[in-house]
């Protein structure tokens, strides 16, 4: 009984801590721009497949795999830099319209450069499961939370000692007056998409071993990732952990203990009543107007 | 300036020369097909559009049929059905095809049909759903295994491996949704329980959950996934991981390479009903369905440097179907050939003998998907 638990705990963090990497990337975009990115799935798809296509051609596997990073990098500043920027003036519905426009055009373009079928890349550290008692986990999936607690420790430092990730903060709090003080806004936003992009890219090249990966798997984990954001508190890096924990969970436990047919419903719903308990999500803050 | 309109007139004469011999020569036989190319059965239409390409190719380097040349004229309903219904609608009025082949999912097939029936043009559908050909469409026919077939092959091996009390893991997909019930139906009546019946979602990343709910439900005796692509492989993964030794069936779904190189040692000694194409090489040399399932898998390999799957294979018995419809009718009359396709006997092809009747517009049994394993890294019959 306590292994099954157990197995589901360990099933549940690790699909968590995929979601909080997408929750991230969103809270950092709306952070930055008060826009809700709808194409962070696909960065994440881009990483793994950008990773698992150089892996097939002979790369090794740890430069495939920055790479994949960085193209995923490249990719979220051009989309900011061809796509959001322009509209700049628009309104926020405008832009996040358009972020939609865009994760079609990036699912468009990878089905055609790298086709349809599903790719994987070798496991990192072997796929031999580790035996916890009596439940088990892939070395795949401790990467997983290792490297998602290492982003959300770097992040953390990001933002609250350098000079550039302080500058992100006060743009988000008051663009104009960040400006005022002499913070390059244009740049803090190329840099929230790229970063955002960067770090969804990590979790689709970690999650690639253990799910593989298609043109069409961002969809499903930018939407969890979504739901995970606004659950923990749109905008909040802690919300972010918090948020994408809780939905790994209660997922893996609801499909255990009650049915699996209620699985992707529940999360629903638990979004639905904390949003009408607390519209700003758990750890968000409360939205104050100025007067 | 006169040498130029020399010039311009012998261009012109070529010109005309040109459109006459290509008139001549052509008026070729109009093939449509609407297939699944991007969106989520995009896997299954691709090999799909890519046989009935190489298949167009193919009649046209033998001379084409009955003299006449063959041009296929495809397009793309994005996985959606209700555009299906559009572009068929296209295909009937602007294209003027003699012939349909098409339909990559259940649902565009299904959309496709009324207007079909009221053109009164033949059609072989590629999908699996048994609503296709139950109850029978006068102008619909069907070249894959449906659900229940697949359901009934591994029920029956169950059974005869003596495995009464199973569980179920199927997919939250349409595909996975129809034959999750076409199972339930077929295990209530050969007499097998399904003690466990789970469901998760084709995009899931981790279904740990639910095996490990399966794994310590006492008395199941084996574990049937229905799914495809990606998540076969990510339940695969997930057996090995939790150390389920119970026996693993899949849906010949997964009966593709891809499949086994994806999931890698997990996929060893996973048992499914596969069509005769993916173990062609153990067939007796006297098995007619032998040299052509060889043939078409050396063809489409060499030709696309890619994977054959069993999708594409209904593609190339469909085309079978028609064409030796329209031999045995020496017309392209759409009703003789419609009433010869209906009495296609004794055609071989990658999925089985071909039989239709007037009650049976799929003319498949059982016998023709074998019961596979997978060992050391391929397809085997199993014993």
């Amino acid at each position: 009984m306590l292994s099954e638990l157990l197995q589901f705990i360990l099933s549940g963090v690790t699909l968590g801590a995929m979601y909080t990497l997408s929750a991230l990337g969103f809270s950092m975009i709306y952070n930055a721009s008060g826009v809700i990115n709808f194409a962070q799935g696909e960065f994440i798809m881009v990483g793994g497949m950008a990773a698992s296509f150089l892996s097939a051609t002979g790369v090794p596997l740890p430069m495939a795999c920055v790479a994949g990073v960085m193209i995923a990098g490249l990719v979220g500043g051009l989309v900011e830099r061809w796509a959001v920027a322009p509209a700049r003036d628009a309104e926020v519905a405008s832009v996040i319209i358009i972020t939609i426009g865009v994760s079609m055009i990036l699912r468009g373009l990878t089905e055609i450069l790298l086709g349809k079928r599903p790719h994987a890349l070798p496991h990192f550290s072997g796929e031999a499961p580790i035996t916890v008692l009596g439940a088990t986990i892939l070395p795949q999936s401790l990467w997983v939370l290792v490297v998602g607690a290492l982003i959300v420790l770097g992040l953390n430092l990001f933002f609250g000692r350098t000079r550039i990730g302080k500058g992100v903060l006060a743009t988000a709090y008051d663009r104009l007056a960040a400006q005022l003080v002499g913070v390059d806004v244009r740049r803090v936003l190329t840099l929230s998409f790229v970063l955002s992009a960067g770090i969804g890219a990590v979790g689709g090249v970690l999650i690639t071993p253990i799910s593989t990966v298609a043109y069409d798997t961002g969809m499903m984990l930018g939407l969890k990732g979504f739901v995970a954001a606004t659950l923990g508190g749109l905008g909040s890096g802690p919300g972010a952990v918090a948020g994408g924990l809780f939905l790994g969970l209660i997922e893996a436990l609801t499909a255990g203990y009650i049915s699996s047919a209620y699985k992707d419903a529940v999360p629903f719903v638990l979004v639905f009543i904390v949003l009408v308990l607390r519209p700003q999500g758990l750890l968000g803050t409360k939205p104050t107007d100025r007067i | 300036m006169r040498l130029f309109n020399t010039m311009m007139g012998i261009a012109c004469a070529l010109g005309l020369g040109a459109l006459a011999a290509t008139a001549l020569a052509a008026d070729p036989v109009k093939v449509g097909s609407v297939l699944s190319l991007t969106g989520g059965a995009s896997s299954l239409g691709d090999p799909e559009l890519k046989t009935l390409e190489m298949m167009v190719e193919q009649t046209n380097k033998a001379g084409g049929l009955l003299g006449r040349p063959v041009a296929l004229v495809h397009y793309d309903d994005g996985s959606e059905p209700g555009k299906a219904n559009v572009l068929v609608k296209r295909l009937i009025e602007d294209d003027k095809v003699d012939m349909l082949i098409g339909g990559t999912t259940t649902g565009a097939s299904m959309a496709m049909y009324p207007l079909i029936e009221r053109a009164q043009i033949p059609f072989i559908s590629l999908a699996g759903a048994l609503v296709i050909v139950e109850p029978v469409k006068h102008w619909m026919f069907k070249a894959a295994h449906h659900d229940r077939m697949v359901g009934q092959r591994v029920m029956l091996d169950m059974k005869a491996k003596g495995y009464k009390t199973i569980a179920m893991l199927s997919d939250t997909s349409g595909f996975g949704q129809s034959a999750r019930k076409e199972m339930q139906n077929v295990a209530q009546k050969v007499g097998i329980t399904i003690a466990v019946d789970e469901t998760f979602n084709p995009k899931d990343t981790d279904v740990t959950a639910q095996l490990a709910k399966i794994k310590n439900t006492p008395n199941v005796q084996a574990l049937f996934v229905v799914t495809f692509g990606q998540g076969a492989v990510v339940v695969t993964k997930n057996v090995a991981q939790l150390g389920i030794d119970l026996p693993h069936y899949q849906t010949s779904g997964v009966a593709t390479r891809e499949y086994i190189r994806l999931s890698g040692p997990a996929a060893e000694g996973v048992r499914l009903p596969a069509p005769v194409l993916m173990v062609a090489a153990e067939l007796p040399d006297s098995d007619p369905q032998k040299q052509l399932s060889i043939d078409y898998v050396e063809e489409y390999e060499a030709r696309y440097k890619t994977d054959v799957s069993s999708f594409g294979a209904y593609a190339r018995d469909a085309w079978f179907i028609w064409t030796n419809a329209v031999k045995q009718a020496k017309s392209f009359d759409k009703v003789k050939i419609r009433e010869f396709i209906e009495n296609t006997a004794g055609l071989p092809g990658t999925s089985g003998i071909i039989n239709m009747t007037p009650q049976d517009h799929l003319g498949l049994d059982v016998s023709g998907l074998k019961i596979v394993t997978i060992k050391n890294g391929n397809f085997v019959i199993a014993n």
